[in-house]
């Protein structure tokens, strides 16, 4: 493999409780995804596929095993570090979208610019970036309308653009059609695609396996351990 | 994140529920306003005492009878100041610019067809003008000379001249005074209002007049010269308690009693401001304590508040977090909403206390002096209060789990 690793774990391990109610929700997973890759992760439910969904996007930290993000061990990181993580190398999209409401869509995209500490922006510089990827979303003529003046569908191209404008190196979808009709779930999911043409990474958590079954991989989950992982007949971009 | 950012989300947050934000400042406004207000009330007091205090003449030292040998039982007093310790205080002590005894009565007076009851009858020495700090508008005050041969003159008061006269010149006019005619030889100016004393309404004379004709009371005849009160003014402030120690020994001597046993206190101008100061000093810092209390309820309300905010607000939270903002940004966000609420209240409340002691000072008309330190400590209270009571709230906040805060509905 030519491709770099973007996400690398070993053996991840989350125990929830305490003494005889200890219950593992992921026991001992390592997976790995390549860069550009487009991975789907299903499972029943209790299967462990939001624990690892946590877990891979830095929002919690596995009770043992390894996880290398981008070549960074991120498994043993403080919650300021992970905060930093989560803010310039994973964007995350929602069922349930989760923009500020009240807030405009330039706004709630600019917001992940405002937490980077690490990248000096003006103010001007900020909505600049923040517009070009709401214009990449198709969204340019609704950048001054709040989350509740705009359908579904364009509420989860905002949600993407904000995921995108950090220039993450890993996307996490959490269901990102759940709650969308069918013909705004297809335009959203021939975002990602396009998204993973263009080489995104991309790790999407679905319960469908007709949605799973437009990325390269799917990983299935079963009470905490990898139960299989399936090529849905589609390259890997190398 | 910025600080203009931080600062701009939480007025956003503070606009978007403009009734519950100002409810919640309510507590800190009334505080603040309390504060204010409050000190501008004694404050005002204070001023106007001290201020009709030393009106009444600087430098003055009071010699009171005290009747400590005899009189407490009940019985004939015995003793005491008579009308002689003051000629012998004027005569004996150094450092003295003047000595003033009174002696009072109430009369009718009857004059040019004016008939007024229930006068006050002030009788002095010739020095009262100088000591008590009055001054004459018309004519003159009676001197010493008049004093010792009880001469049967009168000095008016602003306010009584223009009752009994009008407009007509007083001077040299006949006044029945009881059974007693006297001739009016000069009118005080204004003084007003000093404590509960009316001074322009009163009818000056010598105190020997007084004592002979107007004594108070059947006892008051038989004691004949005694007096109450003889005011002593000093030359030099400096020379205060030497004077004071010489009135001592003089009048003890001439009461045949030791110190210790002495029939009559010594205080001064300055005792008296003295006391006063203390008393609106406590007032003050009772009432100081008292809107203390109220910015701390102020401050409970907002740390109320902010906790509601934080629950409503989990999800919001979840979002900031899932998105890179560290437990600090939340908490500066939550922090500075705390504050921002506070400040702002403090600022009405400011507004609302200068305006509410102007307000009660005209509607009352008592006077308030608005003392800058107070808006001062009132406001940089309203911030402590305000950095206090949000820190509970913000760390509420800061500490919230990601996944919990995004799950949170």
């Amino acid at each position: 493999m030519a491709t770099r690793l973007i996400i690398k774990t070993k053996d991840l391990t989350q125990i929830y409780g305490m003494g005889d109610a200890r219950v593992a929700a992921l026991d001992g997973v390592s997976i790995s995804v390549h860069e550009g890759e487009f991975v789907a992760i299903m499972g029943p439910s209790g299967s462990g596929k939001s624990t690892l969904m946590n877990i891979l996007g830095c929002l919690s930290r596995p009770t043992s095993g390894a996880y290398f993000l981008d070549d960074e061990d991120v498994s043993g990181l403080d919650k300021v570090e992970l905060a930093g993580i989560r803010n310039k190398k994973i964007g995350y999209i929602f069922q349930s979208y989760n923009l500020l409401s009240r807030t405009t869509a330039l706004d709630n995209v600019v917001l992940p610019l405002q937490y980077d500490r690490l990248t000096e922006r003006t103010t001007e510089e900020r909505k600049k970036v923040a517009m070009k990827v709401l214009e990449m979303v198709g969204l340019a003529d609704r950048v001054e309308h709040q989350p509740q003046e705009l359908s579904g569908g364009q509420q989860q191209r905002v949600a993407i653009a904000r995921a995108l404008v950090n220039s993450p190196v890993l996307i996490m979808a959490d269901e990102p059609t759940g709650n969308l009709d069918s013909k705004s779930g297809a335009e959203i999911m021939q975002l990602l695609h396009d998204l993973h043409n263009q080489g995104a990474t991309i790790v999407m958590v679905t319960h469908s396996t007709e949605i799973a079954s437009h990325t390269e991989r799917t990983i299935h989950l079963l009470d905490g351990k990898i139960d299989k992982i399936i090529g849905n007949g589609k390259k890997a971009k190398q | 994140m910025k600080s203009s950012e931080v600062f701009n989300i939480a007025w956003a947050a503070i606009l978007k529920n403009k009734v519950r934000s100002l409810l919640t400042m309510l507590g800190i406004i009334i505080g603040v306003a309390a504060v204010i207000v409050m000190v501008a009330i004694s404050a005002g007091t204070e001023a106007t005492i001290s201020e009709q205090i030393t009106s009444l003449g600087s430098n003055l030292v009071f010699v009171q009878s005290s009747f400590s040998r005899g009189g407490a039982g009940g019985g004939m007093p015995q003793g005491g100041l008579v009308y002689d310790d003051a000629a012998a205080i004027a005569e004996n002590v150094q450092g003295v610019g003047g000595v003033v005894v009174e002696q009072s009565a109430t009369e009718s007076i009857k004059a040019d067809g004016v008939v007024l009851d229930g006068i006050t009858l002030l009788g002095s020495t010739a020095d009262f003008p100088s000591v008590r700090d009055m001054d004459v508008a018309v004519g003159r005050y009676f001197n010493e000379i008049e004093v010792e041969r009880k001469q049967k003159v009168a000095v008016l008061g602003a306010s009584l001249a223009e009752e009994l006269f009008g407009t007509t010149d007083p001077i040299g006019q006949d006044i029945t005074v009881g059974n007693t005619r006297l001739v009016v030889i000069g009118v005080l100016e204004e003084k007003g209002l000093v404590g509960d004393v009316d001074y322009d309404s009163r009818l000056y004379m010598p105190i020997t007049v007084v004592l002979d004709k107007f004594a108070p009371t059947q006892f008051a005849k038989i004691m004949g010269d005694s007096v109450r009160l003889i005011y002593v003014e000093v030359n030099d402030q400096e020379n205060l308690d030497d004077v004071i120690l010489q009135i001592q020994l003089l009048i003890a001597k001439r009461h045949d009693l030791p110190l210790e046993e002495a029939d009559f206190t010594v205080t001064t101008q300055q005792d008296i401001i003295g006391t006063q100061e203390a008393t609106t000093a406590a007032f003050r810092s009772l009432l100081g304590w008292v809107a203390g209390v109220s910015l701390i309820v102020g401050g409970i309300g907002i740390m109320n508040i902010m906790l509601v905010s934080v629950t409503e607000r989990t999800r919001e939270i979840g979002i900031r977090q899932s998105i890179g903002a560290t437990p600090n940004d939340i908490r500066w966000q939550f922090l500075t909403e705390a504050l921002l609420l506070s400040l702002v209240g403090g600022f009405i409340g400011v507004i609302f206390g200068v305006g509410g002691a102007w307000i009660f000072g005209s509607v009352s008309g008592m006077r308030t002096v608005v003392v800058t330190e107070s808006i001062i400590l009132a406001f940089s209270s309203a911030a402590l209060v305000g950095a206090f009571f949000g820190f509970y709230p913000a760390n509420k906040a800061a500490e919230l789990d990601p996944i919990d805060a995004l799950r949170y509905e």
